[in-house]
């Protein structure tokens, strides 16, 4: 008699338990605390606590060493906490511009007020792999900070870029944002629940999509008009105070893709633009989500959809990884009732076949003896 | 470095968002088979691995409930574990193994064979909420086809079917019509259990929390398998007897037992084919001892 296999129970403790072992490596070396995870591998922990949409790098190191080292992972764990935590308001939008820029390079205009400053970047440097046991050049000369106005200003008092006309006139300038994690995702979303959807979305998606449009799937010749890193001050204003406070300081990275508009028989042509945001140093993003949010605005522009990158559906659908990871994965869960389900359709379906050939063949000697 | 100490709340969720989905189940039961919206919360396992059910299932439990988990209409399989040991740490319900003693089931590709009675909660873990999904991939296009009642689309694909196959080619998440109004993914349960569905003294409740969707089948209401009158639908049926408890006109699941791919069935449902096995032992036992 056939005895139904048990014991699903036993082989997850046995799974959890090879899974730290494995994780945990040879015990000969000491274990990486989370803190070094914070300070040496400050990019992934940028993406994690952008894709996992908490500013925390305490709380994305640690997210870093439990997954070990894998990224979806790292950011799945970082929204199941961060969904839990309440709501209390809406900052002041961050001022950018005002921000002690630590990098800022304009690939527009070669001179610009406040100057170019490259920063902490992997750009000149030559991917040849180190020795690690040569001692590191830490010592950088730093300049002054310097204000620097946003290159995209500059512009905009020209009128050669599209003002910014988020909002009209007499509405409040800085209204506060959807948020399509509490409110439900109904498409066309507007741009700030677009951004809000790329900025959660997983970069490798993000910048293969941001790609496809440079080599003509609705291509929008960007130049980046401002990239810049830096620390900002975040102020919110407590309704019992009524008054502006800061409550910390975030690093982020910004980009300002400006792309060509070739103009209406209403507007004449002008620069448009792109825009990106990130935390922490994460560039990478912040270019891609640029050349991404560009895209989607072709029916602002009147433009036409053409490409993948103008279909906002098709985008933010597949942009976030937790989902997509999720999904993809599922598939290793067990199947086996739509499977047996497909199995006795495909049985039926053949016997069938056999069936009717059988009786074919049966037939054919009379068709044969007529033919003569 | 100091961590934030981390707390949670009974049955995970907020309260705040347990209101959410509970607004969201009111209007899905308010219009059955209408699939909606809701702003899905991450939750401790991945997306795709039942996200909406749990949601739904943390949303209606309380600690005089018991909970049942299944997966391919088996307690045992690990996802269905992973589930049930998620409940039993975060809420204070009782969980079981019983149909009968269950109070909210959640489950994944399969009804209980065991009938279900007034009071019980069947909560469905959705893969894909939209029938109209793989015949039309927009959204927007698909909430337009249902604002219509518009299912042009899907009695089209049921007639290529028969036309190219000589059979409807859809044996699971086999589509269903609704109080007469809206139609409806079943979420992959064998096209064997829709009849169970059809005026089902349960209350199912549908959550696709990749999708952010919900929807709700209140009890008795109709649930009509879609077909063609010279056509009429057919769930699929097995002619093998169960190999360990001996049922028949269940679920199976098919076993591999040798290297030359033979084969035997057993019932998908464990609780069911336990519980059948118990129940023949034991008058086996009494025949013998009255034979005695």
């Amino acid at each position: 008699m056939y005895v139904a296999v048990k014991g699903g129970e036993q082989a997850i403790a046995n799974a959890h338990a090879l899974l730290a072992s494995r994780g945990r490596g040879d015990q000969s070396q000491p274990a990486i605390t989370p803190e070094q995870v914070r300070e040496q591998l400050g990019v992934l922990v940028s993406r994690v606590m952008t894709e996992g949409s908490v500013y925390d790098p305490d709380l994305a190191a640690r997210a870093i060493s439990q997954a070990q080292g894998d990224a979806l992972e790292a950011v799945t764990l970082m929204r199941t906490y961060r969904t839990t935590l309440p709501r209390f308001g809406t900052t002041i939008a961050i001022d950018t511009a005002g921000l002690p820029s630590e990098r800022r390079v304009s690939a527009t205009f070669k001179e610009i007020p406040g100057g170019q400053q490259l920063g902490a970047t992997f750009d000149y440097t030559h991917r040849l792999l180190a020795d690690p046991t040569e001692p590191l050049d830490l010592e950088a000369a730093v300049e002054e900070d310097e204000p620097m106005p946003r290159v995209t200003d500059l512009l905009g008092a020209g009128a050669l870029l599209e003002p910014v006309t988020n909002h009209a006139e007499g509405e409040d300038p800085d209204p506060d944002p959807a948020d399509l994690t509490r409110e439900p995702t109904v498409f066309p979303m507007s741009r700030a629940e677009r951004m809000q959807a790329l900025a959660r979305g997983d970069e490798g998606f993000l910048l293969g999509i941001g790609y496809s449009t440079l080599r003509g799937y609705g291509g929008t010749h960007p130049f980046v008009g401002e990239v810049r890193v830096g620390e900002v001050e975040v102020e919110f204003v407590p309704p019992e105070l009524g008054y502006p406070v800061s409550i910390g300081r975030i690093e982020v990275t910004e980009c300002q893709m400006v792309a060509q508009f070739v103009g209406s028989s209403e507007v004449p042509p002008m620069f448009t633009r792109g825009y990106g945001l990130a935390f922490g140093r994460s560039e990478r993003k912040a270019m891609s989500m640029s050349l991404v949010d560009r895209s989607m605005r072709w029916e602002e522009l009147g433009e036409r959809k053409v490409a993948p990158a103008n279909d906002e559906e098709f985008v933010v659908e597949h942009a976030d990884a937790v989902a997509a990871t999720g999904f993809v994965e599922h598939l290793k869960l067990p199947h086996y009732v739509d499977f047996q389900a497909e199995l006795v359709l495909i049985r039926g379906i053949q016997e069938e076949i056999r069936e009717r050939q059988a009786e074919a063949t049966e037939s054919e000697p009379e068709l044969e003896e007529v033919s003569r | 470095m100091t961590f934030p100490r981390v707390t949670y709340n009974e049955a995970y969720l907020d309260e705040q968002t347990k209101r959410v989905i509970r607004r969201a189940l009111l209007k899905g039961v308010a219009i059955p088979g209408f699939q909606v919206p809701f702003a899905s919360r991450e939750v401790p396992m991945p997306r795709g691995w039942g996200t909406g059910g749990v949601q739904v299932t943390a949303s209606v439990i309380g600690p005089d409930d018991t909970l049942k988990v299944i997966d391919q209409g088996a307690d045992d399989t690990t996802n269905a574990v992973s589930i049930r040991q998620f409940f039993g740490k975060v809420a204070s319900c009782e969980t079981t193994t019983r149909t009968d003693e269950a109070t909210v089931i959640q489950t994944r590709h399969r009804i209980p064979e065991t009938p279900l009675s007034e009071g019980q909660i069947m909560v469905y873990q959705v893969p894909t909420p939209e029938p109209l999904r793989w015949l039309e991939p927009r959204e927007s296009e698909t909430r337009r086809l249902h604002a219509l009642e518009d299912y042009g689309l899907m009695y089209v694909k049921l007639y290529e079917d028969i036309a190219r196959y000589g059979h409807v080619a859809k044996t699971y998440d086999y589509p269903v019509i609704v109080n007469g109004r809206y139609m409806m993914a079943p979420s992959p349960i064998p096209s064997f259990d829709n009849p169970k569905l059809h005026r089902s003294p349960a209350l199912h409740l549908f959550g696709a929390g990749r999708e952010k969707r919900i929807y709700a089948v209140p009890p008795y209401t109709d649930v009509i398998s879609i077909d063609f009158e010279d056509f009429p639908f057919e769930p699929q049926q097995f002619k093998t007897p169960c190999e360990a408890c001996g049922s028949v006109g269940v679920y199976m699941d098919e076993v591999i037992v040798d290297d030359q791919g033979g084969s035997v069935f057993v019932c998908s449902d464990t609780d069911h084919c336990e519980r059948v096995a118990a129940a023949r032992a034991e008058d086996d036992l009494q025949a013998q001892e009255a034979s005695a």
